[in-house]
């Protein structure tokens, strides 16, 4: 009676027993590179708008405050996507016949929004405050990164919620003086730690990690 | 020679004799004849269709009620504040319990060389595990979104989270699935010398080729069997602790809580005790229609039944003192939530229910001690499928009786199982059922190699006797 196998399919056999580890490891590897992936984050990809708007040039060339367009961002949990009148302050005397600029002109004519994206967009199970954040040292920049180098607007973080309690759990790590808040370029200094411990006392912040912190 | 057959029969222990474990006049070729033909005749007897496709009937009715679970959530159950467990959790247990008898078997009664145990530790082994396949169903759509259930293990997650390690919900993850894997590895393990011989005997190619694959390039070398006994011995070893261990956690998801009723601590021995007596109940019904049906009374003799029916008894002994120590402690306690629980359970609203636990778990065993019953074999059918009542009445008291009468009146409330309680119960059953047809059909209910060794003139091979 001749063999049904081929003396060689023993290796195999011992081989599928190591490979099924190394494959059940493999896939739960590539799942977790997936999730945190840019493919998935939608981290540092940036989105059409109607209006191809410039935070470099607006904020890094011409040097405008982030409250002078997202003036509620101080008092209240959102921090304001400008109406176009805000736009107009400025482009109804320069750039004021530019083809670029006509969705913004047609908007201020016909009293129509622009239908901006959302680019930060947190899931609607989560309770965000900005006004909470930006009046304990919570600079714009540790979240929305460099918006003065972003020629069209892109997160600059995950948003995920791994992302969020690196802080939370560690506050001292990123607050920053009050009065560097609004600074776009702010760079944290060497002594960070001692800095952010001093101010996480000063300002009197605490390690939010209950669950209902955020999901109310 | 000579030494070898005097160690043989010193190290056989009286228990072990043959000629009770094995009907008279088999040998090697008759034995691997008869258990090999059920897997390999080529016509399929008629009565295995019909229960198969009794139990596939019965299947259909899982299907239905976790589609319409997951259409609409957990609300098409019966439960409600404030009993939030209701049957979902009763069948969990119950399943979980029943599986504890194949892993005893396997594991205890082998490490103990408890020779009874070789006719009846594959399918018992198969219980276990298809029991725990009908368990893991319960829980996981419990949590009410099913598809999010990985979150329950502990996984770098995009949450940062870790599952709360301080609840015995975490634990029972942690017991069931140890429980499912080693249960699966044994299982796997010990069929390996098996599916080399059906490979061998095997008329087809399809057949030899499949057989072939899955008994992974075993020759029955000496040295083959060498390390297969310390890989059986290991995995027995490690399959040990878990026949205590899995219903001891399971019994934590109730005496972890505050609830009158559940907060005991003689809740681990008493539910691994009850475990194991459900276990052997389902042991025995499965085993009395497998040899009337395929003519294994040969291997699976009335000292087998006897023996199961013995354990029968006394791990209802155990559990008739833990409800005995329930009520005893109720009123020793002096607490006046457990003194009501207790008394609630005996003349409250669901009466009935505990007092036929009572008469299933408690009276019904104890008629065990005559030897004329305990060796009539319609009658340990019928006594096996009482306990399986009673076990899951057992856990419907637990659940229900406890949680219905909460501290405060105004949260009072009752509960009673809807249709799709009992199609996704009737449907695991009837899963059971499916996957046991199935085994019977494609795997040798019982291990050949195993008999071989315990015929008389075998060889004593170490470790497995």
């Amino acid at each position: 009676m001749s063999q049904t196998f081929h003396h060689s399919t023993n290796t195999l056999s011992k081989l599928s027993i190591f490979g099924a580890l190394f494959l059940v490891v493999g896939a739960l590897w590539v799942t977790v590179e997936v999730n945190r992936s840019p493919y998935v984050t939608q981290e540092g990809v940036a989105r059409e708008q109607p209006v191809p708007f410039s935070h470099q040039h607006h904020v890094g060339g011409m040097g405008i405050d982030c409250r002078y367009c997202h003036t509620s961002v101080e008092v209240s949990a959102t921090a304001g996507i400008p109406p176009t009148k805000t736009c107009m302050n400025c482009h109804s005397q320069i750039w004021s016949n530019s083809p670029m600029l006509e969705p913004v002109r047609a908007s201020f004519r016909n009293d129509t929004s622009i239908e901006w994206t959302k680019v930060n967009d947190l899931p609607d199970f989560v309770y965000f405050d900005h006004s909470a954040h930006v009046n304990r040292g919570v600079g714009c920049s540790t979240c929305h990164g460099r918006v003065d180098r972003m020629p069209l607007m892109a997160q600059a973080a995950s948003l995920q919620m791994e992302w969020c309690l690196q802080c939370h759990r560690q506050p001292e790590r990123y607050v920053r003086p009050q009065a560097a808040v609004f600074d776009a370029a702010y760079e944290p200094p060497a002594d960070q730690r001692a800095l952010g411990s001093r101010l996480v006392k000063e300002y009197g912040i605490h390690t939010r990690t209950s669950c209902s912190t955020c999901h109310r | 020679m000579a030494e070898s057959a005097d160690i043989a029969k010193d190290a056989t222990p009286p228990t072990a004799t043959p000629e009770y474990l094995v009907g008279p006049g088999h040998d090697f070729a008759s034995v691997t004849e008869k258990i090999s033909s059920i897997v390999l005749q080529r016509k399929t007897p008629w009565g295995w269709f019909v229960g198969f496709a009794v139990g596939f009937a019965l299947l259909q009715g899982l299907l239905v009620a976790m589609a319409f679970l997951l259409f609409k959530g957990i609300g098409v159950w019966g439960v409600t504040i404030p009993i939030g467990w209701g049957m979902d959790i009763i069948n969990f247990v119950w399943w979980i319990g029943i599986g504890h008898a194949g892993t005893l078997i396997s594991a205890i009664l082998l490490l103990l060389r408890q020779g009874w145990r070789t006719s009846i530790n594959r399918f018992a082994e198969a219980m276990t595990l298809f029991a725990v396949a009908c368990a893991s169903f319960y829980p996981v759509f419990h949590t009410g979104r099913p598809w999010l259930a990985y979150w329950l293990f502990p996984y770098p997650n995009t949450m940062g989270l870790w599952p709360n390690f301080r609840s015995p919900l975490i634990w029972d993850v942690f017991a069931v699935s140890t429980y499912a894997t080693v249960s699966a590895m044994f299982w796997f393990v010990g069929l390996i010398p098996d599916f080399a011989t059906l490979r061998d005997r095997a008329r087809s190619k399809p057949w030899k080729i499949a057989y072939g694959i899955l008994a992974m390039g075993w020759r029955g070398s000496a040295r083959h069997w060498h390390n297969y006994d310390t890989a059986y011995l290991l995995l027995a070893g490690l399959a040990t602790p878990l026949v205590i261990s899995v219903h001891t956690v399971v019994s934590f998801d109730f005496a972890i809580g505050i609830i009158p009723g559940w907060h005991a601590t003689i809740f681990p021995p008493y539910f691994v005790a009850g475990a194991i007596y459900a276990g052997f109940a389902m042991v025995l019904t499965i085993a009395i229609p497998l040899r009337k049906f395929y003519g294994l009374e040969d291997f699976i003799t009335m000292k087998h039944l006897e023996n199961m029916a013995k354990v029968m008894l006394a791990t209802g002994l155990i559990v008739a003192y833990g409800y005995m120590m329930e009520a005893f402690m109720a009123w020793y306690s002096a607490n006046s939530y457990e003194r009501f629980m207790i008394w609630n359970r005996m003349t409250g609203p669901y009466w009935k229910m505990y007092w036929a636990l009572i008469l299933c778990n408690v009276v019904a065993p104890n008629t065990l001690w005559i030897k004329n019953l305990r060796t009539s074999v319609p009658y340990l059918f019928v006594i096996s499928l009482v306990v399986s009542v009673g076990m899951w009445l057992e856990r419907f008291v637990i659940i229900v009786t406890s949680l219905h009468r909460d501290f405060l009146p105004s949260s009072w409330g009752m509960y009673s199982g809807t249709f799709f309680d009992w199609s996704a119960f009737i449907g695991t059953l009837g899963l059971f059922v499916t996957l046991l047809f199935l085994f019977v059909r494609f795997l040798p209910a019982i291990s050949i190699f195993e008999m071989r060794t315990i015929l008389p003139g075998a060889e004593p091979q170490e470790g497995r006797r």
